[in-house]
């Protein structure tokens, strides 16, 4: 089969417009559109259930945060800032690359993707750090509630962007082989789309650390 | 290479792509349905082996012995046993038969045929779903054989019970772990499902199916599918934090100065009503997504088999949504006994009875569809018409304990017991029986015997109101419920006679399903032939051949012009239109 589940929920090799396609019912008929379609639904509904976790994790944390004086704000490692930077900037890359690869700008598109690639992997290596850092300073899993959920909140972060980075990985293995063909543009956009989700639920977890501890 | 995306992927050739990892949806369909049944048959063996100590504590039984020699000592059955068993027949049933067999089951089968598609959105999802759900139930069984044996917590696994470990009990230890990681594995299955159920739903239906053509039950599986897929996200949350607490030394939901078994625990801060709020966040959703594909069903049935038009088909859609809507904002009534400020209390009440409009509109629908049809009695239609008796006795139940100053009294008493089973488990057990034997003709090409399946829907329907109805009088009556032993309570010693009733009704409704059993498997070899439509339907999975091929419709597309429902209509040439018949 050779079909991979980063692939399959992010489009791939469609089959061929049929003059009767699947339109969605309400919908213009046509394979790739659907197909297409289904796929940024996908990733929608994927995220829905993402941002449904995260506010569980969220309103856990501010019930457990006000009902007892055991709470004792994490001290946030520097590294946090560097990593955010380093997160945000991937954001960046990856719309660069996206829109590069629709203005057929190939190489561009291999640049930017590939270097928005290695920037997740260094987020990646510098959460490590900043966890590392902090189990130095006294701060593990079980020191207070607060440490509590900044673990639980970056590991249940991090567990994404490896998912994330699986789907870029993807993208530039594909892009490696030339193999990044127009059915692989919805591949490419649902990735980006993620990767950007990823970066916004970095900025809300920092402000929730930087605010409320 | 195969296609990715919607069923491009071609039919499979060997036999482990086709029967056991394939990403057909009728073959995913049918092994989440026969899942369901070997799940719900190891619960229902669960609760017979309950009712059984509930009336015979002192009976010494080897065969207890051999199976748990710590649990029975001496074949009786001790208090700790009991409990595992409740647990674990709740928690089989509720993920493993109600979840699974309703939504994942029929809903895999017939969502993508009935929207005209080839598959759902991504097979190979889906096929990951399935695996992942058989990994969950693998390791919920496997929990049974872990040192001390399986969880006591009950299936709400309430902390600080099922938080502090092997100290609070036998099945504390490791099977309490166990049951925390299957149920994290089962919310990922279920989210898995729920994407490839909405985005199919949403972008794969047929040209002219627009969504106020869609069948109820495509209606149902869509509505379930945003609800587990919000609901069973909180709960892998809240399954986490509850594993850290256990294993990592967190204190998310567990006090200070806790005591147990004369040890006082080093956490401090946590609530356990923490816990209650995000499980039953996820908790009462759970009920409609067990009950919801019933109702589409049921709908279903009861326009075909009364040869009228659904009465009032976008009352319907909206009672669906407003049920889904509604359910996200009740779950306080689960927790009216946990200490509760009166106005939140007020306002949950007041929220849960609202979930009664809808729901009544239902009901009324229901009837509604019934008047002045020319209804034909086969067995499914008996089990559609069994779901809607059970959901009103059920729901009608549901309207006492959403009032806090009655569920102050019911909340522990059987009258729980009694209203839950019967709308959240009989009835939708009842709505897959009559999906069994709707569908059993365009799986196999043949149909259920129609005389085994009216004996069965007559002994089954007198069974459950045997079992379930008394449950009322007893907890009006102020038994209490989750108690492995009546006979040492002087105020329960005249009701014994009454659970004496229930267990032997449970024994006979329990041995009237190998009525079934025998059926079902009999009818897939020697059941009568059936042609591509047997019940005049109209819907789009009756334009396929029994059993559909591959792709359904054999690279055809069908084109959608008439809604659902059209029956008897004046002028036709026959009594039905098929939606997919000319405009």
């Amino acid at each position: 089969m050779g079909t991979s589940i980063t692939s399959d929920i992010a489009g791939g090799v469609a089959p061929p417009p049929t003059t009767q396609g699947f339109g969605g019912g309400d919908g213009e008929p046509g394979g790739r559109g659907a197909h297409r379609r289904a796929s940024i639904t996908g990733l929608m509904v994927l995220l829905a259930a993402s941002v449904m976790m995260f506010a569980a994790f969220s309103s856990a944390f501010f019930v457990r945060r006000g009902l007892s004086n055991d709470w004792v704000d994490t001290p946030l490692p520097g590294i946090l800032w560097v990593n955010t930077g380093v997160l945000v900037a991937s954001s960046l890359m990856i719309e660069l690359a996206r829109r590069a690869l629709h203005s057929g700008k190939r190489a561009a598109f291999n640049r930017y993707w590939s270097a928005a690639t290695i920037m997740g992997l260094l987020f990646l290596g510098g959460q490590y750090l900043a966890w590392q850092q902090l189990n130095a300073a006294g701060y593990y899993l079980a020191t207070n509630p607060s440490s509590s959920f900044f673990f639980v909140l970056t590991c249940t972060h991090a567990v994404h962007l490896l998912g994330g980075i699986s789907a870029l990985g993807y993208i530039d293995v594909q892009a490696l082989l030339l193999r990044l063909g127009p059915g692989k543009r919805t591949a490419v956009d649902v990735s980006a789309y993620f990767w950007h989700f990823l970066a916004a639920i970095w900025i809300y977890l920092m402000a929730l650390f930087l605010f409320w501890g | 290479m195969s296609s990715p995306v919607v069923a491009a992927h071609g039919a499979p050739k060997g036999f482990i792509r086709r029967y056991i990892f394939s990403l057909d949806h009728k073959v995913i369909g049918i092994q989440y349905y026969f899942l369901a049944v070997f799940s719900v048959f190891l619960g229902m063996a669960l609760s017979v082996l309950m009712r059984f100590h509930l009336v015979y504590p002192d009976a010494k039984v080897s065969l207890f012995e051999k199976l748990w020699p710590t649990g029975a000592p001496g074949g009786i059955m001790t208090p700790e046993l009991y409990l595992s068993l409740m647990t674990m027949h709740g928690t089989i049933m509720v993920f493993f038969v109600l979840t699974t067999a309703p939504q994942s089951g029929f809903g895999n089968y017939f969502l993508p045929i009935q929207i005209g598609a080839e598959d759902m959105a991504f097979p190979v999802l889906n096929m990951l779903s399935f695996w992942t759900t058989f990994l969950a139930l693998v390791v919920m069984v496997a929990a049974f054989f872990v040192p001390g044996g399986a969880p006591l917590s009950g299936w709400t696994a309430y902390p600080p019970l099922s938080a502090v470990g092997q100290l609070s009990g036998p099945g504390e230890g490791l099977g309490q772990t166990f049951w925390i990681i299957s149920i994290a594995i089962f919310c990922g299955a279920s989210l898995m499902g729920a994407i490839n159920f909405i985005a199919t739903t949403i972008d794969l239906r047929a040209r002219g199916l627009s969504l106020m053509r869609m069948p109820l039950t495509c209606w149902s599986w869509l509505v379930t599918a945003i609800l587990g897929l919000l609901g069973f996200a909180v709960l892998l949350a809240a399954g986490v934090l509850l594993l850290l607490d256990r294993l990592a030394g967190t204190s998310f939901f567990l006090p200070a100065g806790l005591l147990v078994n004369d040890q006082i625990l080093n956490h401090k801060g946590g609530s356990p009503l923490l816990w209650q709020h995000l499980f039953w966040f996820f908790g009462h959703p759970e009920v409609y997504i067990a009950i919801l594909p019933g109702m589409g069903v049921a709908s279903q049935l009861l326009s075909t088999f009364s040869r009228k038009p659904i009465f009032g088909y976008r009352a319907m859609v909206y009672a669906i949504l407003g049920i889904g809507f509604l359910g996200f904002f009740v779950w306080g009534h689960h927790m009216f006994m946990s200490g509760m400020n009166p106005y939140s209390a007020f306002a949950f009440s007041v929220l849960t009875m609202s979930i009664g409009v809808p729901s009544a509109i239902k009901t009324f629908n229901w009837i509604g569809t019934l008047w002045g049809g020319r209804i034909r009695f086969t067995t499914a239609m008996l089990f559609a018409l069994g779901f809607v008796s059970l959901f009103v006795t059920g729901g009608i139940s549901g309207i006492f304990l959403g009032q806090p100053a009655l569920d102050l009294y019911f909340h522990d008493t059987y009258f729980v017991v009694g209203h839950f089973h019967m709308i959240m488990g009989v009835a939708a057990i009842f709505g897959m029986f009559a999906g069994t034997f709707y569908w059993f003709p365009k799986v196999t090409g043949r149909f259920m015997n129609e005389t085994l399946g009216k004996i069965h829907f007559y002994l089954t329907f007198l069974g459950v109101y045997a079992i379930f109805t008394p449950m009322h009088y007893l907890g009006i009556s102020g038994n209490p419920r989750r108690y492995a032993d009546f006979t040492n309570f002087d105020f329960l010693g005249k009701l014994l006679p009454i659970h004496t009733f229930m267990t032997h009704a449970a024994f006979f409704t329990a041995a009237v399903q190998l009525i079934f059993v025998f059926n079902l498997f009999w009818s897939i070899k020697k059941g009568k032939p059936a042609p591509m439509n047997p019940w005049d339907a109209t819907t789009l999975e009756w334009t396929v051949p029994s059993p559909p091929p591959h792709d359904n419709f054999a690279g055809k597309h069908p084109v959608v012009n008439h809604g659902p429902y059209e029956y008897s209509v004046p002028g036709a040439a026959r009594d039905f239109i098929m939606q997919s018949d000319p405009a």
